[in-house]
């Protein structure tokens, strides 16, 4: 076995060379895309929970621009660099391990990791992040809440308003401005709500009430799918909801009691989980 | 083989029977029908709690078990508990059969073994693969049209359970059961027939998850929720029983590895001088044996809620749809690592043989193994972050998740410092653990905004997760699976595989897997859900570039099957005794393999890694290697 490989005297200094374009590469590379890429994360401004997760998104991908080009700036390097085609076999240096290199990594690494759990739980514990966060949240906004509670059965989701009677209605409409609380639970199997430009997903469980908060801001529409696989009409299982003004608000939820007003005496009472008789479900 | 040989041998008819795959399937067949009639009679019509349905749970759940033990007993796997309790001493069979037909039945060979599962599994994934074909096929369209929602949940639910059961055993199965004996200097396993029995049972647990078409299919995707699985057809019981059956093998398989590491090294292999792929296996195998026994639990609860009036996981008869969830993915989140560890190893062990440098930082590397095996058991809520499930620990779990890059990226840069001023060769095999890098760090890269709770409300459940599992289950393992192919076939098999088919292969891989799954990440940002039939309007441009690179993808893999066959079956070119100039010990072994491997037990003197030191081959082993007895 040929050994000779082993003092390149002549050899160029590879790791200042990968260091230099990796160092280049990232400053160039990092405020771009912070600035171009960011502004593109979903789920857009629509609440101050959404603009917060395209926050943490944008962040994230700023932190993590100079790890990828680290890890192409040296991959594209040393495979072009260290390619060997001809036909015989020569080995290599037998470089075993170097521990500063080792510790270093190891450094970086659980800094980058500590910084995202870290802004990460910051994050969370900020005002939930439109996550559901089950029967006894622990990140709760302050200030005066709307409770609006959202049950799962396959395949459509209905809403109930429980300071206006308990008024169930098959949409979802919800003031602007507003600080919603909304009680996720299902009737049948999981689901899970998912109010994409709101920046809300808790799943719907059966017999847990399952708490979300979102602040909503200007009027808009908004798309909602199940986002658990539910059975059969799964993939059917979507529509659209609305951020209405205040005043619009009061108006809608008069003209859907005058509607409901006949079947509002067979509704159950209402109540943050529901136990139907299990022979009766749909499917 | 002479020609007195030939003159006695029995004539065809004869040679079918016996224990074999023949008497197996003939057995299993006349099993099911035995428990489906003996049931009914037992239970009458249906006593299915929720359904309405006229199914008897009961019959179909006792017909596939008796399915399964006549399956067995058919291809002989009774015949040694058997013969011990008539009195017959504890033996192996002193030399196993030399034809063909030693690959249809039990057989006790670990090489045998290795190319049954490599044959097997890679039937199977080809299957799971058709399947995704259809998926992305149903999705050219916003709307849906090729398939039935049902028919489509059917086929979502199995290409995920196929790839997600089957290919828990993908490496360690074929290149585990072949390669760690020879690795660690041992003529056998430690437990041959169980060795076989994990090999049979996923086979028979294979088939019976694909019956499930012809008993309604199933609607839940490879989680199986509750309790949507309890008010499903009864095509959910073949999930569960092919579950079931794959956490058995994958207990079994495990345990067998660990004995077999543990107790049966040569003399010198101390555990720094262990091949990283054994020491892959080894903490792939301890994940197994912790993890899968949890699955089969959860299955067999949600067995009984389906066929015996429980309600372990049904909230209205005082059960918790969270506790299956729980349960669940303290199995599945460590049997993605089942799936993504062997692959870590494989490509630590072949780039030293191409960068002709000893593996850097072996103890790193070893670290990374265990620190990941480890956290692994750590992270299982990630997976509910917005279930409401324990709302409180989302922040411990968003930790251990983030927690577990820092070994993953042991492997990063072991592999990355192994490449450092080497002498590279781009062998079919290098390219494919190559690739790892580049696939396995998009899907980490994607893992982090997974992990992070802001972040996750918008991904979980898109198509952004799904793109992000695809980047590190398939872009890892699968693309070390074809890298394990290229590098040891040759010895397995004493034949070359096609160089350049190889190469065009790799390459038609690697740009159509990335153009599949990278937009994805885009469709799940946009708000796609997963396992949907439709889609909005505006999403379909994205989907019909994803199937059009998926079929391309399905395509490299027709291209794959023709190299195969083609260099295994009609041009069988030898393969030199150490294609890649490896010092590993199989390398120093004569293809194909003799039967018993050493005619001498070797002694180790280093690990396999002296590229560039003066040492020579790892191990030598003593006495002459010609000849097969």
């Amino acid at each position: 076995m040929s050994v000779a490989s082993a003092d390149r005297t002549s050899e160029p200094n590879h790791a200042k060379r990968v260091l230099v374009v990796w160092a280049v590469a990232s400053v160039i590379a990092t405020p771009l895309v912070a600035i171009f890429v960011g502004p593109l994360f979903p789920p857009g401004n629509g609440t101050e929970q959404s603009r917060e997760q395209g926050l943490s998104n944008t962040w994230m991908v700023s932190v993590l621009t100079p790890v990828a080009c680290l890890l192409l700036v040296f991959f594209v390097y040393a495979l072009t660099q260290f390619r060997h085609d001809g036909g015989a076999i020569i080995d290599g240096p037998p470089l075993r391990n170097e521990n500063r290199i080792q510790v270093v990594w190891v450094a970086a690494s659980a800094v980058i990791v500590l910084f995202f759990a870290g802004f990460g739980t910051y994050e969370l514990l900020q005002n939930g992040s439109g996550g559901g966060q089950g029967p006894s949240p622990i990140a709760v906004p302050g200030g005066h809440k709307l409770q609006v509670q959202v049950i799962g059965q396959q395949w459509t989701f209905t809403y109930r308003y429980p300071s206006y009677g308990g008024l169930e209605t098959p949409q979802l409409v919800v003031p602007a401005d507003t600080l919603i609380e909304l009680h996720v639970t299902s009737l049948d199997v999981i689901h899970s709500f998912w109010a994409y430009e709101l920046g809300v997903k808790a799943d719907a469980n059966p017999g847990v009430d399952n708490i979300a908060f979102v602040k909503t801001k200007g009027p808009r529409s908004f798309h909602i799918h199940c986002a658990e696989l539910c059975g059969l009409w799964h993939g059917y299982m979507f529509e659209t909801g609305r951020v209405v003004p205040q005043a619009q608000f009061a108006s809608w939820i008069a003209q859907q009691q005058q509607t409901f007003a006949p079947v509002a005496k067979y509704l159950p009472a209402y109540a943050t989980t529901y136990s139907p008789d299990p022979q009766r479900r749909a499917g | 083989m002479s020609a007195a040989a030939v003159t006695v041998r029995p004539p065809l008819w004869r040679r079918l029977v016996g224990f074999n795959l023949l008497t197996a399937c003939v057995l299993g067949v006349g099993g099911w029908y035995v428990g489906w009639f003996a049931a009914h009679g037992v239970a009458g019509k249906s006593i299915a709690y929720f359904s309405s349905i006229d199914y008897n749970e009961v019959s179909i759940i006792l017909a596939y078990i008796c399915g399964v033990l006549g399956f067995l007993i058919g291809l002989g796997f009774f015949n040694y508990p058997l013969a011990r309790l008539r009195g017959y001493p504890p033996s192996l069979r002193a030399k196993e059969n030399e034809g063909v037909g030693r690959y249809f039945g039990l057989c006790t060979d670990h090489k045998v073994v290795g190319i049954q599962y490599l044959v097997g599994i890679g039937f199977f994934l080809f299957i799971g693969g058709l399947n995704a074909m259809l998926i992305r096929t149903e999705l050219l369209r916003p709307n849906h049209q090729v398939f039935p929602a049902g028919t489509y949940l059917t086929i979502v639910g199995l290409h995920g359970t196929m790839m997600m059961g089957m290919m828990t055993s993908g490496i360690l199965g074929p290149f585990g059961n072949y390669f760690v004996p020879i690795l660690i200097g041992a003529r056998r396993m430690a437990f041959p027939r169980i060795e076989a029995l994990t090999f049979w049972l996923l086979m028979a647990g294979g088939v019976i998850l694909e019956t499930a078409i012809f008993f309604g299919g199933f609607p839940t995707g490879w989680t199986g929720y509750a309790p949507l699985n309890v008010q499903s057809y009864p095509g959910m019981d073949c999930y569960i029983i092919f579950f079931a059956l794959v956490g058995i093998s994958m207990t079994l398989l495990g345990l067998n590895m660990i004995a077999t590491i543990v107790t049966m090294r040569a003399p010198g292999l101390t555990w720094t001088r262990l091949p990283i792929f054994v020491w892959g296996v080894l903490t792939t195998s301890a994940l197994m044996v912790l993890a899968a026994p949890v699955l089969i639990a959860t299955l067999g609860m949600a067995l009984l809620d389906r066929a015996a009036q429980t309600t372990f996981f049904i909230p209205s008869g005082g059960g918790s749809s969270y506790l299956y969830q729980n349960l669940f993915w303290v199995f599945g989140h460590p049997e993605v690592y089942v799936l993504a560890l062997p692959g870590f190893a494989i490509v630590l062990e072949i780039l030293p043989v191409f960068a002709r440098k000893p593996l850097w930082g072996y103890r790193l590397a070893v670290a990374g193994l265990l620190g990941v095996s480890l956290l692994s058991f750590f992270v299982w809520q990630h997976h509910l972050f917005v279930s409401g499930i324990n709302g409180d620990v989302r922040p411990f779990y968003m930790l251990s998740t983030e927690l577990i890059s820092i070994p993953t990226g042991f492997t990063f840069i072991c592999g990355m410092m192994t490449l450092w001023r080497g002498r590279i060769r781009y062998s079919v095999p290098m390219l494919f653990c190559l690739a790892w890098f580049f696939n396995f760090l998009v899907g980490g890269l994607s893992g982090v905004f997974l992990s992070d709770v802001p972040s996750d409300v918008t991904t979980h459940g898109s198509f952004f997760s799904m793109a992000h599992f695809h980047y590190t289950i398939m872009g890892g393992p699968v693309f070390t699976f074809f890298a394990a192919i290229y590098y040891w076939v040759p010895k397995m098999t004493g034949v070359q595989l096609n160089e350049r088919l190889g190469k065009i292969h790799f390459w038609t891989m690697f740009i159509a897997f990335n153009s599949t799954f990278f937009p994805l990440f885009i469709a799940g940002f946009l708000g796609q859900p997963r396992r949907v039939v439709t889609y909005p309007l505006n999403l379909q441009f994205i989907n019909d570039w994803v199937s059009a690179s998926a079929f391309v993808l399905g395509a490299s893999m027709l291209l794959f099957l023709y190299n195969f066959v083609r260099s295994l079956v009609f041009d069988r070119v030898p393969a030199p005794v150490n294609p890649w100039h490896s010092k590993s010990i199989e390398w120093q072994l004569p293809s194909p393999i003799p039967v018993h491997n050493f005619d001498r037990i070797p002694v180790f003197s280093g690990d396999p890694y002296g590229y560039g030191e003066t040492t020579g081959p790892v191990a030598v082993p003593a006495g002459a290697p010609a000849g097969s007895d």
